[in-house]
């Protein structure tokens, strides 16, 4: 049999791929349907604590591994009147520059006290540069159930251990008062 | 570290042994510590408790060392080397490898996991000793010991007890230097804690050094708390501002912004220490800025454009012809007063110049510009190391210049002989071991003309010093007769202003009557050399001696003086505020070149901003005469040094003053050199008898309200609270009342009222700290006559 012509091969190429599963993800119409993988490396969240504390402590190690200098940090004092994380020292200041992070996770690997976490996350594109710094209001975790916003003290009758022991399952009523 | 100084004779007259360091010999001089022994040929033995400028107590057990003949590991902090000694470091020996390991593990075993917050976490020595030597993962699975954190053992000063190794830096330097034993060991075993007493906070002058010293975080301030991680910051090796003690300081700063300051290390001033108002006064250099020009319209300033704001205050300069009044604060760099001082010689034809905006007399210029203008380094601190006597008069080290008290201190262990003439005998006397040889305020003249037999003769041995204060000026005759007992005791004679840039204006030439480098007005030779350095012809500057102290002000009052330029100058500087307020009220055109709104930018017509020390370089002349230069921490400020200002003032009025950037004035006082002329003669000015009724001793003690120490809550609460000190009689016979009202002529301060050791009918003030403002409150100075009375409000 004679060699069928180059152009009409192609085109049985084409014709036979008609009839097989389709391979392409629409985005972003379809984009339920295609989440990212658990592991994936997005945006970073700013954790907080079962009672709505901030597990932040400004430690600055996250910056310090960052190997594209994308992330700075401001530790300040609480006080008794203004409670932001259990313990004594919380980031005042918490930015991500997004322009420089590569999502290579080792902030992630470095915070002391699981405060930084990445999110699955992945649609950061802006059309300024300015927006594209995540302040601590962007990063931080959303409220869930049973938490209520800093500032305000910790659990009545309960240390920074037990935070970090995970004793605190919620805030408690009498957390809602500035100070108490 | 400091290693002690040693003079060259010293050196060659030390008789050195040999030791033998990991099969290495090495000659060192007998009485070396293994642990510097080993440093000599590059070995580090690890070591949290030994400082050089402190005596060995072998605390923490970290640098233990086999030592051939001795049956235990030996400390090496501790351990005195002998002739022949073989010493093996954790480099060769396996049982000193395993000792150090051991008590690394020891002194973790208690030792906190917080090192994320932890301020000194990432320059920890702990810390990188753990990393480097410390076992990956700790065998100790019991609770650890835990402290209430943090706890304050002053307002400034922040213990976390938990992370202490027990080292005792901090306990041997509040007692060995600074001599304020107020923190100690306290408790034993694995309760051992450093504390104070239940009511004595560690309140002292040189407490933010035991944060600097301490091996770990144990120690913090409260003025850095949590500001920021030692790998965010820059540091810059600067000069101290605050006084004329001149410390090498190193700047760290992150973003713009000064976080914190620390004692570099300078052996022949500060050696490593610095004091606190030097070390945390510094939030002025950001906070109230002045941040553009602004001049006054309709009564109320407003803020300008650079050159309409230089255009006004060329015209109103140019109104006021050559009756121009130049006041030069204490804040000023050798380079920025002698900028100001051309710039009035050139481009005004004024000599009406002063530099010393605090009390002052005609007598203490005389001396000043005999004694000490452009005179070279003669007195260091290493002679006053040496030296076999040093008499203070009108000078409270501890207040005025804390580094040499400090050093008077570390002298007076040794060998010298300190003397103080003065109304009181205070804390700070004592502990530089001193005698005290009473004057009534104001009357220490007629006392230095009538001196023990024996005071002259430690005066007369050489190498004897004499050191005086700026309250000399307020001592009718004082100078006169320090001078006098300096001819005829032979001993050395040197003034310690307070601020640091008195000495350096002094010898730029700020005063009336006085040129640069010591060279008098009225000498011709040196106008023409001084208008030669210039480019100017020496006809054009001013051959009479201008007015100064007082006299200025007067004249300012009575319109003689019809414009006055205020660099960094405030009116309660003034040793009569109420006189320099009248002054800078009645004459036609103030100018004001200042960093922060003060008591005279409310009455300047235009008011120009200027760089604080951060923003520029420059030099400030210590109390020695010995040039501290430094360079810019912050290089993308905007703000122009005083010098560059008065360059721009002077273009608009059209004078060529010449280049007025550092390297440039530099150059040109270096090409002016030492003056080899005749120089005023010593004031010859007769004591004063003691003002009768009781006469007021006031100085500024080192933390007051201060300007340059404004937003600093912790700091000034580790103030001294002011008191009125008198003697026994002098409170018998008030009756010894809780509190006592103090009068003079423009008002009366109550004051709780405590005995010391004070001449009787004299009364001891702070000059210018919370709730006694002496000029302003009392409207008397030091020596004048005050009245007391028992209780407090009338």
């Amino acid at each position: 049999m004679a060699e069928l012509p180059q152009a009409v091969r192609g085109f049985g190429v084409t014709f036979i791929t008609m009839f097989k599963k389709v391979v392409t993800e629409q985005y972003p119409e379809d984009a339920s349907k295609y989440p990212p993988k658990p592991r994936f490396h997005g945006r970073h969240q700013l954790n907080r604590w079962a009672d709505g504390l901030e597990k932040c402590v400004g430690c600055e190690l996250c910056a310090w591994a960052c190997p594209a200098d994308a992330i700075f940090v401001e530790g300040a004092s609480n006080s008794e009147e203004e409670r932001f994380s259990p313990g004594e020292r919380y980031g005042r200041v918490y930015q991500i520059n997004y322009l420089r992070c590569i999502f290579c996770g080792l902030c992630i690997e470095a915070c002391p006290t699981r405060a930084l976490t990445m999110t699955n996350e992945f649609e950061l594109a802006d059309d300024n540069r300015a927006d594209l710094i995540y302040e601590k209001k962007d990063l931080l975790a959303p409220m869930l159930p049973g938490m209520i916003a800093p500032p305000h003290a910790m659990v009545p009758g309960t240390t920074e251990q037990d935070y970090y022991a995970n004793k605190i399952k919620g805030a408690d009523a009498s957390q809602t008062v500035v100070g108490s | 570290m400091t290693i002690t100084n040693n003079t060259g004779s010293d050196l060659a007259a030390v008789e050195t042994i040999t030791v033998v360091i990991d099969g290495v010999a090495v000659e060192v001089p007998k009485g070396t510590l293994a642990i510097r022994a080993a440093e000599l040929i590059g070995t580090e033995i690890p070591r949290f408790c030994d400082h050089p400028l402190l005596t060995p107590v072998a605390a923490c057990r970290a640098c233990l060392i086999e030592v051939e003949g001795m049956p235990k590991p030996q400390p090496a902090c501790a351990q005195v080397v002998t002739d022949g000694m073989v010493i093996r470091t954790q480099n060769s020996s396996e049982v000193a490898a395993e000792a150090q390991a051991g008590v690394m593990e020891f002194l973790l075993l208690n030792h906190p996991l917080d090192c994320p917050v932890c301020d000194k976490g990432g320059e920890c020595p702990l810390q990188n000793q753990a990393m480097s030597v410390g076992r990956p993962e700790s065998r100790f699975t019991e609770e650890k010991r835990t402290f209430e954190k943090p706890i304050n053992v002053s307002a400034q000063i922040l213990l976390d007890r938990e992370r202490c190794v027990s080292c005792a830096r901090c306990t041997r330097f509040a007692d060995q230097i600074a001599g304020d034993a107020f923190i100690d060991l306290l408790e034993r075993g694995s309760k051992q804690q450093v504390g104070t007493a239940d009511d004595q906070p560690f309140d002292s002058y040189f407490s933010g050094n035991t944060v600097q010293i301490c091996p770990v975080g144990a120690l913090t301030s409260s003025a850095y708390r949590f500001r920021s991680r030692p790998f965010d910051l820059v540091s810059v090796p600067t000069t101290c501002e605050h006084c004329a003690s001149g410390c090498s300081l190193r700047t760290d700063y992150r973003r713009g912004v000064v976080t914190r300051r620390l004692a570099w290390d300078d052996p022949e001033v500060n050696e490593e220490w610095n004091c606190d108002k030097g070390r945390f006064a510094f939030q002025y250099q950001t906070e109230g800025r002045i941040a553009a020009p602004m001049i006054r319209e309709n009564g109320e300033l407003r803020v300008a454009s650079w050159p309409e704001a230089l255009v006004v205050a060329a015209e109103g300069l140019r109104k006021a012809g050559t009756a121009v009044g130049v006041l030069v604060g204490g804040r000023a760099t050798v380079e920025d007063a002698y900028a100001y001082q051309r710039f009035a010689r050139i481009a005004l034809g004024s000599d009406h110049l002063d530099f010393r905006v605090r009390a002052n007399s005609d007598e203490e210029a005389a001396f000043l510009k005999s004694a000490v203008a452009g005179a070279p380094v003669r007195t260091t601190y290493a002679d006053l190391e040496t030296a076999p006597a040093v008499l203070l008069v009108a000078f409270e080290p501890e207040d005025e210049s804390p580094i040499v008290f400090l050093r008077l201190r570390k002298a007076a262990a040794a060998r010298t002989a300190v003397l103080s003439v003065s109304a009181t005998a205070t804390r700070g006397l004592e502990k530089m071991h001193g005698t005290w040889i009473p004057a009534a305020p104001g009357a220490e003249a007629s006392v230095l003309g009538a001196l023990d037999s024996a005071v002259l003769d430690q005066l007369r041995q050489p190498g004897a010093v004499i050191l005086v204060g700026e309250r000399i000026a307020s001592i009718a005759g004082g100078a006169s007769a320090v001078q006098a007992l300096a001819a005829s005791t032979g001993a050395a004679l040197s003034w310690v202003p307070r601020r640091a840039g008195e000495r350096g204006a002094l010898d730029a030439g700020a005063l009336a009557g006085l040129l640069p480098l010591g060279r008098p007005l009225t000498d011709a030779t040196a106008r023409g050399e001084v208008a030669a350095a210039w480019g100017v012809s020496a006809d054009s500057l001013p051959s009479q001696p201008g007015l100064a102290g007082e006299n200025l002000l007067q004249a300012a009052k009575s319109r003689t003086i019809r414009a006055i330029i205020s660099g960094g100058v405030d009116l309660g500087d003034f040793a009569n505020p109420a006189l320099a307020r009248e002054a800078f009220e009645s004459t036609g055109f103030v100018l004001s070149l200042e960093n922060h709104h003060s008591s005279v930018t409310a009455i300047a017509d235009v008011v120009l901003p200027v760089a604080v020390v951060t923003e520029k370089s420059g030099t400030f002349l210590n109390w020695e005469g010995r040039p501290r230069p430094f360079g810019e921490v912050l290089r993308d400020a905007l703000m122009m040094s005083d010098a560059a200002v008065l360059g721009l003032i002077a273009q608009n009025l059209g004078a060529n003053v010449g280049a007025s950037d550092v390297p440039a004035l530099r150059r040109q006082m270096a090409s002016l050199g030492a003056w080899q002329g005749s120089r005023e003669s010593a004031p010859t000015v007769a004591p004063a008898a003691a003002a009768g009724g009781v006469a007021l001793a006031t100085w500024r003690y080192l933390l007051d309200e201060g300007s340059m120490q404004d937003d600093e809550p912790h700091l000034a609460a580790t103030a001294r609270s002011a008191a009125a000190v008198v003697s026994a009689a002098t409170a018998a016979s008030l009756g010894n009342p809780a509190e006592v009202t103090i009068s003079g002529p423009a008002g009366a301060i109550v004051l709780p009222l405590e005995v010391g050791n004070v001449v009787d009918n004299a009364v001891v003030l702070p000059m210018n700290s919370a709730g006694c403002v002496v000029a302003r409150d009392l409207g008397a100075g030091y020596g004048e006559q005050v009245s007391l009375r028992a209780g407090g409000a009338a």
